[in-house]
């Protein structure tokens, strides 16, 4: 950024010696960054790779007393665990699938047009967003309750849907308000309808945007916790967030377990972030902070 | 970045014969019927209005209702669960609590990720595996950081009270979520930590959106790096700051794994949040009233309506929006 400006020769001089050590600083800095996020995640992986007597010793050591190397394969090899995990992937695919699929349209229409109720309905896309399952459990339960949802897939993932749409019709609004007219006319002029404009013109334009909404939907669904603690009972249906406590409870202590099946969950999405993470940073831009 | 979204949508896919004055009015926005909008609309509508909104009247419902133990509806309460919950002994600590916990880690959060974003937007060796650092607390579930918490600073056998006698910060173990006055600070503690990740990326996403010829313009101008960052970057990063801040107060507010988990082992109500108030009153209490619950949660929802409300008044979100 700053090595093809020339500046003025007073702030020259301060400027090179400067730009010799700030490579240095910065790097170091990005270290310090690093360490500080990574470290518990490291203790998390420390603790399970040793027994979980280990884990609760008192006083604690930084590294395994005895390393135990077959954690990973016991949690993978727990058919409970295997269940979990195909609830979460079950309930965060599908989620992410209906937001997609009722927030494109929805988003689509109100960048594109005005029609009586424009502002009614943004206005409580805005009220939805500060709706928090958690504040509502008590009646999302009534509700699935009466409904005889209780401790089905489809209850979870409705809820998960319906708490993520807010921000998806947002960040997507915004994206295709920032897409200028004349692409969709000259569409239009191509006798494309409004679908057609939709998907051969619009989706590919707003992209990142698409993006940024199916991770955050993805990630927020397969993060939820309350209403699947809530609304799943049966074992065998809980997600990972709510099952895997079992692994620590008033009965048995496995924290050995219990953070080995953390990593499994937490590496997936990590790998996921990476490979998007480009988009991401241009999905906010250009779609929330416009 | 929307500069460059907007230049290829322009250029890229039909290069479209230059305006016409007479076709200038068909770029306004098209009008449509309300028809044909709630068939576009409809969708959302029925997911909000069905998994959104008639829950929160089922809450309603169950905040003026009266429910045995097992959960069953035994009738109308009138108000009862209301003045219930305004009368119990510990509203105003949890009051108290959520002032603090929402203030101090929304505040604590934005600091630090403004300048965290400004160093995720340098370019430095290692910066590349510092960003992917950054993702891990927001990729891993909250309960999973939660609980991990409560063992790294447990009493006991955590490893930070290891770690901070063996760096001779102290001399015996803090009891960081038994002692009262460690609880808050600790649960704040963790709080910032996952909520840094989110923030960061909206913050960097802003940064990034300011143009390189406005630093140059500035550079060339003489001004220094403090003048650029007072009269130019924060200026401009206002709308992504605005957007951090009220999602990260939404999401404070709401947030739940956190305050509950390592508040596990603590009784009562001393270091709830009016969040987890709302969920022990129905689900882990003495109480153990549904309808007391539902009451909490009332106020919850309005309390949420109103602080964003307030601090979008307070920053002029017009002005913003309209742009």
């Amino acid at each position: 950024m700053t090595t093809d400006t020339l500046p003025r020769p007073p702030i020259r001089s301060r400027t090179s010696t400067r730009r010799r050590i700030r490579p240095w600083l910065l790097s170091l800095w990005g270290l310090a960054v690093t360490a500080i996020f990574v470290a518990p995640y490291a203790v998390m992986l420390l603790d399970a790779l040793r027994p979980s007597g280990d884990v609760l010793a008192s006083p604690p050591s930084f590294l395994p007393r005895t390393w135990q190397w077959n954690t990973f394969g016991t949690v993978l090899g727990d058919e409970r665990f295997i269940a979990w995990l195909k609830t979460s992937l079950l309930v965060a695919t599908s989620s992410t699938v209906i937001v997609v699929l009722v927030a494109v349209p929805a988003a689509f229409f109100t960048a594109r047009f005005r029609f009586p109720g424009r502002t009614a309905f943004l206005l409580l896309v805005l009220i939805t967003q500060m709706f928090s399952p958690t504040s509502l459990v008590v009646g999302i339960y009534r509700e699935f309750f009466e409904l005889n949802l209780v401790n089905t897939y489809l209850a979870i993932i409705l809820t998960n849907s319906a708490f993520n749409l807010a921000f998806a019709v947002w960040i997507l609004q915004g994206f295709f308000s920032s897409i200028p007219r004349d692409v969709e006319e000259a569409a239009n002029l191509d006798g494309a309808g409004r679908i057609g404009t939709l998907w051969h013109i619009m989706l590919p334009l707003i992209r990142p945007g698409l993006v940024t909404a199916v991770i955050f939907t993805f990630i927020a669904a397969w993060n939820e916790y309350v209403v699947a603690l809530t609304l799943m009972q049966d074992d065998a249906k809980k997600p990972l967030t709510v099952g895997i406590n079992s692994y620590v409870t008033g009965y048995e202590q496995h924290w050995d377990q219990l953070f080995a099946a953390s990593i499994i969950a937490i590496v997936p999405v990590v790998i996921l972030f990476a490979v998007i993470e480009k988009h991401l940073v241009g999905g906010l831009t250009a779609g929330s902070v416009k | 970045m929307p500069h460059q979204l907007s230049e290829a949508g322009v250029t890229e896919p039909v290069t479209p014969a230059p305006p016409s004055p007479r076709r200038r009015r068909r770029l306004q926005p098209g009008r449509a019927t309300p028809w044909s909008a709630l068939l576009w609309l409809g969708p959302s509508l029925l997911l909000i209005f069905g998994v959104v909104i008639f829950p929160a009247f089922e809450l309603i419902r169950a905040s003026l209702s009266d429910y045995s133990i097992t959960g069953l509806r035994k009738g109308s309460a009138g108000l009862k669960n209301y003045t219930d919950v305004l009368a119990h002994p510990d509203l105003w600590v949890v009051l108290r609590n959520t002032g603090i916990w929402v203030i101090v880690v929304v505040a604590l959060t934005i600091l630090i990720s403004l300048a965290l974003a400004q160093l995720m937007a340098k370019d430095f060796v290692g910066r590349r595996i510092m960003r992917w650092s950054i993702i891990v607390p927001w990729a891993a579930s909250l309960v999973i950081t939660a609980r991990l918490f409560t063992l790294i600073l447990d009493y006991n056998h955590g490893i930070l009270n290891r770690l901070l006698i063996w760096l001779h910060l102290i001399n015996e173990p803090v009891d960081f979520l038994g002692d009262d006055r460690f609880t808050m600070p600790s649960m704040i503690g963790v709080g910032v930590f996952v909520s840094i990740p989110f923030t960061a990326y909206v913050l960097l996403a802003g940064l990034n959106s300011i143009p390189d010829d406005i630093y140059e313009a500035a550079r060339v101008d003489g001004a220094r790096p403090s003048q650029i960052y007072r009269l130019i970057t924060l200026p401009l990063l206002r709308p992504a700051i605005l957007v951090a801040s009220v999602l990260n107060l939404i999401y404070v507010f709401n947030s739940f794994p956190v305050v509950y988990t390592l508040n596990d082992r603590n009784p009562g109500f001393s270091h709830d949040t009016s969040i987890t108030f709302s969920y022990k009153l129905a689900f882990k209490s003495a109480e153990h009233s549904v309808g007391m619950s539902a009451a909490a949660g009332i106020f919850n929802v309005v309390l949420i309506l109103l602080v964003v409300m307030v601090y979008l008044r307070l920053i002029k979100w017009k002005e913003v929006t309209q742009a």
